[in-house]
């Protein structure tokens, strides 16, 4: 699998991270050196494994459905970059 | 009388509980250290009025009689835990301002014991590295430096910072998180003790999140005896981490007897790796004497997935990173980007992502969009995690064979000259995490203990690995090896 400049563009789209067109090539190199590593993994037989979902067999535990927590409008503001009102404000999303 | 900061902690503790000193004189002594080592860039944002604050009602607590063994004792604390009113960055320019609102479990449970917070230590941005030289703060130096050369070496990383500050007596004992090897490597590339916990032992509330099934807290100490003191106040059921385990946490310190007559020590075959340096399996081969002779049973055991761990570990860490660090958006805390006229928010997204994050978060963040993608997530995530399935599996093998504990080197060589790997391919700095990742994606306790010098008086350690939550135990066998390697060598002061 080899990744191209289209593909690392493609993936920058996804990661919602700006990269400039002249920093695609070097960055599709960098993915395809990582990628070609990752590779080995199809060296394994997998054949009936299942996907690891939790290192550790736990149920998750089960509390009482009330309220714990609420009522921090002015904490949960206060790191914003742009607050106004009691809302995160952000650019216009709707037309 | 000796430099106060220089003490490990049982030292310090004993000292305080006779009124020789007060936690204030203590801390006072640690913090003239600190003011005076800006060239190791280990702390990166003091807290002096807090430690004082605190060692004043450290010293209330003592003299009322009411101090549990961490009381008064000043710590440094790595920068990805979130301290109330204090910066917490995660050594990252994207969290450039951000003032948690609260305090992360595992450091106010070391509060609640009455430590001290000396200040936040330098790291690799988001724990995303192994030399400390991707931190928006700028690289932490090691206090080592080979022979009389005077090139600044790599503490390792990500805890790198701790790392540095603890080798360099800036604190009595440091805070580390270990998700590949962050807390194991450093300590092993600065002559300390770290140890990582069963996954589950130490709450993950408040800890800035990278790769959540493999994140670990840990203390960084100078002696095994301190990473039993601290770990258990740091471990503890909390009910805000759905992974924190329920389990009574040990006395971990009151099982460090030394002895380990006829306990199994397992030595991993595959951990003899090509073109490993002569010393580094002198090291090790010099370990498994001492553990024989403390009465220990050495047995050749075999990991056969260990080459599959790191590969493993580049496909699941990414994956999980790029989904946690989804948040960083510019919208609830953090730096956002300035935008141009028509900017939307998706620009807004994008730009405030590029400035914010560094190249190495970047990288790791869209290879993991990327295997996570429609149509790679089979081939890449799902089988990384069946992999992952067998490497734990090969431990519960060799465990349920009757190993008590695993023997193998911390680390491939000694600690780099900074900047020596940066010209070098990804993969050539990810190989240096070949020995600690495997626990990390079984989820077992492992910890470093420095057992020698290598032929530039540079520290190298050995890692034991524990059977998942008896890290008593596995400390009580770091603690016979510490005793036999008997290593005491400090860095020279030239900072």
């Amino acid at each position: 699998m080899s990744i191209d400049k289209d593909t690392a563009a493609r993936v920058a789209k996804l990661a919602r991270i700006k990269v400039e067109d002249d920093a695609l090539p070097a960055l599709a190199q960098e993915f395809n050196t990582i990628l070609g590593f990752i590779e080995q993994l199809n060296e394994v037989d997998v054949e009936g494994v299942e996907p690891m979902t939790s290192v550790t067999p736990m149920r998750l535990k089960r509390r009482e459905d009330v309220v714990t927590d609420g009522n921090q409008q002015e904490k949960v503001l206060a790191n914003a970059p742009d607050a106004r009102e009691g809302f995160f404000a952000v650019p216009k999303v709707v037309e | 009388m000796t430099d106060l900061n220089t003490l490990t902690l049982a030292e310090a503790r004993d000292k305080l509980r006779s009124k020789d000193v007060t936690s204030v004189e203590l801390t006072q002594a640690c913090l003239s250290a600190i003011e005076t080592s800006g060239s190791l860039n280990a702390f990166v944002h003091n807290t002096p009025e807090i430690a004082l604050e605190q060692a004043k009602a450290a010293d209330a607590r003592l003299a009322a009689g009411d101090a549990s063994a961490m009381c008064g004792l000043p710590l440094g604390i790595k920068d990805l835990f979130c301290t109330k009113g204090v910066p917490s960055q995660a050594a990252s320019g994207i969290l450039e301002g951000f003032t948690p609102e609260y305090e992360s479990t595992v450091t106010q449970n070391l509060f609640d014991a009455g430590s001290v917070m000396l200040g936040k230590l330098n790291m690799d941005e988001f724990a995303m590295g192994s030399s400390n030289e991707t931190s928006v703060y700028g690289n932490a130096v090691s206090p080592w430096r080979r022979g009389n050369e005077d090139t600044p070496l790599t503490p390792g990383g990500s805890s790198g910072g701790s790392a540095s500050a603890v080798a360099a007596d800036l604190c009595l004992a440091a805070t580390g998180t270990d998700t590949g090897g962050s807390i194991r490597q450093p300590a092993a590339f600065t002559g300390i003790v770290g140890i990582k916990p069963t996954y589950g032992r130490c709450s993950r509330w408040g800890v800035v999140a990278f790769a959540s099934s493999l994140d670990q807290a840990g203390p960084m100490t100078k002696t095994v005896r301190d990473a039993a003191m601290m770990l258990e106040a740091m471990c503890g059921h909390d009910p805000k981490d759905s992974t924190s385990v329920d389990l009574p946490v040990p006395n971990f310190e009151a099982m460090l007897t030394g002895d380990i007559k006829g306990k199994k020590i397992g030595i991993p075959k595959e951990y003899h790796m090509d073109g490993m340096p002569d010393e580094i399996e002198a090291l090790w081969a010099e370990g498994r004497e001492m553990l024989k002779a403390a009465g220990a049973e050495i047995v050749d055991i075999s990991l056969p997935h260990t080459k599959y761990a790191l590969p493993a570990y580049y496909v699941i860490a990414p994956a999980e990173a790029s989904s946690n660090l989804a948040r960083y958006d510019g919208v609830r805390f953090g730096h956002r980007a300035s935008l141009a006229a028509g900017d939307g928010i998706t620009e807004m997204y994008e730009k405030t992502r590029a400035e914010g994050f560094g190249h190495e978060v970047q990288r790791r963040v869209m290879v993991g969009t990327y295997v996570l993608s429609a149509g790679f997530y089979d081939a890449y995530y799902n089988r990384a995690r069946r992999v992952r399935a067998l490497i734990k599996k090969d431990f519960d093998d060799a465990f349920a064979a009757g190993i008590d504990a695993i023997l193998t080197p911390a680390t491939p060589s000694a600690a780099f000259g900074l900047g020596e790997m940066t010209d070098e391919d990804p993969v050539k700095m990810y190989l240096n995490d070949v020995f600690t990742v495997t626990v990390n994606l079984a989820g077992l306790p492992g910890i470093s203990v420095p057992t020698g010098l290598d032929h530039q008086g540079l520290p190298l350690g050995l890692q034991l690995i524990g059977r998942p939550w008896e890290e008593g135990d596995l400390l009580n066998t770091a603690y016979a090896l510490e005793s036999a390697a008997g290593f005491v060598a400090k860095p020279g002061k030239w900072w």
